[in-house]
């Protein structure tokens, strides 16, 4: 049976990972392969690295670190941030990474989504969406880091990005981001129910039964979260038991 | 040992380079004929569409040398779907290595995705590739078509319907999942071939 995936992500910054992580079992917190490393050995499913730097001099910083964790790691990885050209998706996946994920650029030219999944294939490019819901209850597209508001809904851009060619979708609620309340379960299930491709859920993971949620309420394919892993506040482990505990198809 | 990659217009050849060095092996990834024939193992990766990548194994005429080899072969993904004799993606007639047909994933319901993307169980294991793997172990998928059960078949997953996640027929080795992908498990595997 086809598993729920737990997806660890690390924001990165000039090659360091960023926010705070407090591992004594690796010797360096802060270097994105030793943390990867440990939590592919702790069964996480996929991971993703966000660079969060992303400006053209530091791409090639990128591309040697993603050689690097490449070479270390034996479970797929997604790469993310400022990618924009083909010429950048292809030094990624020829540096070892499996995925890239898009989002502000393949908003501003949609065009990008069917050239990459023409050229690199579906499976590969994931979308990330920063949604946000509004006083009219309707969850919004918004770009830049969450900084620029857009006009257009979640659902519409999410189904015109499936049938552009993206594999899978990355849905951060900026609602749930940060609170460790749960995720948001309604749009997720909303996206889950209707697209033909994986929705991976992100933001707001604080407690294992938010995990539960998101995985029967929400309908996610997989759930995504950072610092309550960095900050060993739930272990990964402990987290896959409790769902294969609960009836959730989990890789052991 | 001289392991080499077949090298062409198909993803994910670097992946399995590295898979080989965690295991400790340095291998070649190279289209050359003779390079091909006088290894002592070859792997035949791959991720993308059949049409197209029959299309550049027929001009390079990788096809006809794929189907002669006498060593151990191991097609991953894309690989062991061309190895198979007919596949429904673009209509596209394969090497024909093993006689299963590959398929497009039918949805039963709006909740199945395709392709079918993460970690599945692989179940009825035969041969010595999966030796000292336990019955269904995890291992990474990546697929929107399938080969359907035959007399090759030598592992089973289970996604809308059982189908042959492995193949094996004299030589010739085939893997749906990508061991190169799939943490300890797919490791072993690795190593298992690498020992046949």
């Amino acid at each position: 049976m086809l598993t729920k995936r737990i997806i660890p992500c690390l924001d990165i910054k000039d090659g360091r990972t960023v926010k705070g992580v407090n591992f004594e079992q690796i010797r360096d917190a802060g270097d994105p392969i030793e943390l990867g490393a440990l939590y592919a050995s702790q069964g996480a499913d996929e991971l993703v690295f966000l660079d969060i730097t992303a400006t053209v001099e530091k791409r090639k910083t990128l591309s040697e670190l993603v050689n690097k964790i490449a070479h270390r790691i034996n479970i797929p990885f997604t790469v993310g941030g400022g990618i924009k050209t083909e010429e950048d998706v292809s030094i990624l996946l020829q540096n070892g990474a499996d995925k890239i994920s898009v989002n502000t650029a393949a908003f501003l030219d949609s065009t990008i989504i069917s050239r990459f999944a023409k050229n690199f294939g579906s499976q590969c490019v994931v979308l990330a969406i920063d949604a946000k819901c509004e006083a009219d209850n309707n969850w919004y597209v918004y770009l830049k880091g969450g900084r620029e508001k857009t006009n257009k809904l979640v659902t519409d851009w999410a189904r015109e990005a499936v049938d552009l060619g993206v594999g899978e979708i990355l849905l951060t609620s900026m609602n749930h981001d940060g609170t460790k309340q749960g995720f948001a379960l309604d749009i997720t299930a909303q996206l889950a129910e209707t697209l033909p491709v994986p929705i991976i859920a992100s933001g707001g993971g604080g407690t294992m039964s938010h995990f539960h949620d998101v995985f029967t309420k929400g309908k996610a394919d997989a759930a995504l979260a950072a610092s309550i892993f960095h900050y060993k506040e739930i272990a990964i482990p402990d987290l896959k038991q409790y769902l294969h505990n609960q009836g959730i198809p989990i890789r052991l | 040992m001289n392991t080499v990659i077949i090298q062409y217009n198909a993803g994910n050849i670097q992946s399995v380079l590295y898979a080989l060095e965690r295991v400790g092996v340095t291998a070649t990834v190279t289209d050359n004929v003779e390079a091909i024939q006088s290894a002592d193992k070859v792997i035949f990766p791959g991720v993308g569409e059949a049409s197209t990548a029959m299309a550049y194994l027929k001009e390079r005429k990788l096809d006809t040398l794929i189907k002669s080899l006498q060593q151990p072969v191991l097609g991953i993904c894309l690989g062991m779907q061309l190895m198979c004799a007919y596949s429904e993606e673009n209509d596209t007639s394969c090497l024909g290595i093993f006689e299963e047909q590959v398929k497009l994933f039918k949805p039963t319901d709006q909740t199945i995705k395709v392709p079918q993307i993460g970690w599945n169980t692989i179940a009825n294991l035969k041969t010595d590739l999966f030796k000292g793997i336990s019955e269904n172990s995890f291992t990474y998928f990546v697929h929107g078509y399938y080969a359907a059960l035959g007399e090759h078949t030598i592992a089973t997953t289970n996604y809308i319907q059982d189908y042959s996640s492995a193949l094996h027929k004299n030589n010739f080795y085939g893997v749906q999942f990508h061991p190169e992908k799939s943490a300890k498990v797919g490791e072993q595997i690795i190593q298992n071939f690498l020992n046949l």
